[in-house]
């Protein structure tokens, strides 16, 4: 696991590094990721059986279960940047660069 | 140490009431927390509850709901309406709870009087506090030692006596380790028993919420009053779900010998073998099992557990609610938010969950550890049909220095004995069992019982014979 990789990986996660933790992260990710592929000796692979507590889907009747807007002043009021009843974001259309 | 059974007494006797006891927890938290940061936010709504549940007490005594006034702090990872909600995060620093989680609903209707939400490393990511975006927690019992993580905040609130009792989360050992290192008894119940929903998910398949009290009594009745079947998470389970866990006079222990070699501190392995011996005065035989896929657990769960958090974390993305960057664009927003607001184990782990999971690796790791988890459970199973509870030290050291962990897979090498409990799903409590020695203080380390799934009740049961009575 290089800097190509983990600039790839932070890429996918969405989050932007500094140089300086993508440095940190050049040391310590390959030591972790040493350490959890043992997985890989210890599984028996001879083994298929499905796994015990599984549990099926469970459904609820397709109903509304809250009163028209009970949340929605709380849940509004908690965004970063609204205008009035709506969430504003940037524009994802025709960006320029 | 007050319990939650002496304050009920009191109350009923209406020798000390809850306006007394909210009182002296705002007092405590106010002269000494300072020094130790337990609490993130402190209500002091909580004196105009406690005015009503002392008026209650003096019209329904003994028939008034059972944790009536009983002042109690809540990790800062579980919801409570009204009141901030930060996960110890950045990212949601300003962001307050639309509604109670189910367990603090259920609190709250039993009567108890939530009085301040408890420090924690971010996201609940970590063993000792030092990851919170708000400062680290000090262990009471030394001051340059920490807590414990990631429910330090609740255990160091214990442990200074502002309150009786705190609620945490458990994903790997996060209740039970901070227990521990400060003296107390934590509990993980069977996942499932106790509903999720209201917790800032971080190990999905692997988080339970559990009390960390001065007796197991306390954790018991906690426990029983937040557990039970809830429409809001399906992954709940019922009385019946599993087989009965019988209750008996005397049980047989499983002690896990190899399993102890890895690195357990010689002064906690000490301990342990002394209280071995007590279980075998007190009539309980103990006899060696194996137990080579636990050893081997610590490798599945830091690929399970980064795979759900790098999912769960998704959400917090900077749009709807929580900390935002400014950007030039929608990716550059998400990027930015996310950069500005996650610590760094929490990137970490999402950068190594985001690994694991993605094309190519997915089978070699996810896979991989799903099944090592299933083949646990299977080992588990085995044991259990001779031995009824198995008992390890809950953490291989006392509590450490602040500071003197720096390199992470030493850190995660801390949560040894806990993990293989969350991977397979199992119930488990940490109580006292000694004390040792560092730089003159007196640290106390704690014992693990691990019992079969659903046999939750079989571990208040030994609890209570073995700790509460010598207490």
């Amino acid at each position: 696991m290089n800097k190509d990789d983990i600039t790839h990986l932070a890429s996918l996660a969405r989050i932007r590094l500094e140089d300086a933790e993508l440095e940190q992260f050049e040391t310590e990710l390959p030591a972790i990721v040493d350490y959890v592929s043992a997985v890989n000796s210890i599984a028996d692979e001879k083994d298929t059986e499905p796994s015990p507590g599984m549990r099926p889907n469970i459904f609820r009747e397709d109903a509304v279960t809250n009163t028209p807007n009970q949340y929605s002043e709380d849940i509004i009021t908690q965004m970063p940047h609204s205008s009035g009843r709506f969430l504003s974001v940037k524009k994802i259309l025709n960006i320029e660069d | 140490m007050t319990t939650l059974s002496e304050l009920r007494a009191k109350f009923i006797a209406g020798t000390y009431t809850p306006t007394q006891a909210v009182d002296a927890a705002l007092q405590t938290i106010k002269q000494q927390d300072e020094g130790i940061n337990a609490f993130l936010d402190v209500y002091q709504d909580a004196t105009k509850e406690a005015q009503h549940a002392t008026t209650q007490y003096a019209k329904e005594g003994a028939s008034a709901p059972k944790l009536l006034g009983m002042p109690i702090a809540v990790k800062n990872n579980i919801l409570v309406k009204g009141k901030k909600a930060t996960g110890a995060s950045k990212i949601l620093e300003n962001y307050t709870a639309v509604y109670d989680a189910t367990i603090v609903q259920r609190l709250k209707e039993a009567g108890a009087i939530i009085v301040g939400a408890t420090n924690m490393d971010e996201f609940a990511m970590g063993g000792s506090t030092e990851n919170s975006a708000f400062g680290v927690t000090k262990n009471p019992h030394d001051t340059t030692r920490v807590p414990g993580g990631s429910s330090g905040g609740s255990a160091a609130a214990v442990a200074m006596n502002a309150v009786p009792a705190a609620i945490g989360t458990d994903t790997g050992g996060s209740v039970r380790q901070p227990a521990a290192f400060c003296g107390l008894v934590g509990f993980k119940p069977t996942y499932g028993a106790v509903s999720r929903y209201g917790l800032m998910a971080m190990g999905s398949s692997l988080d339970q919420a559990g009390p960390l009290t001065n007796s197991v009594a306390d954790a018991e009745l906690l426990h029983e009053v937040m557990a039970g079947v809830d429409e809001m998470d399906a992954t709940t389970i019922d009385t019946d779900t599993y087989p009965k866990v019988p209750l008996k006079e005397t049980y047989t222990f499983g002690v896990p010998r190899d399993f102890l070699r890895a690195g357990v501190d010689p002064d906690v392995l000490e301990a342990f073998e002394t209280h071995i011996k007590s279980l075998q005065m007190a009539g309980h035989s103990v006899v060696d099992i194996e137990l080579p896929l636990f050893e081997k657990g610590l490798a599945a769960y830091y690929i399970v557990m980064p795979a759900e958090v790098s999912s769960n974390l998704a959400r917090y993305d900077g749009i709807r609610y929580g900390r935002t960057a400014e950007g030039k664009n929608l990716l550059d927003v998400y990027e930015q938010s996310r950069a500005d607001g996650f610590g760094a184990e929490v990137k970490r782990r999402i950068l190594l969950g985001t690994h694991v999971l993605s094309s190519g690796y997915y089978d070699a790791y996810y896979g991989k550890a799903q099944l090592v988890r299933k083949q646990m459970r299977a080992e588990l199973a085995e044991r259990f049909k001779t031995v009824d509870v198995i008992l390890t030290p809950t953490a291989p050291t006392p509590a450490f220095k602040i500071g003197e962990q720096t390199d992470p897979l030493a850190m995660y090498s801390q949560d040894i004995f806990t993990v293989p409990v969350n991977l397979t799903g199992v119930p488990a409590i940490s109580f006292p069992m000694g004390t040792v020695k560092r730089d003159d203080k007196m640290l106390p380390v704690g014992v693990q019982y691990i019992a079969p799934h659903g046999g939750d009740a079989r571990l208040f049961d030994l609890g209570k014979k073995i700790y509460d009575e010598r207490r």
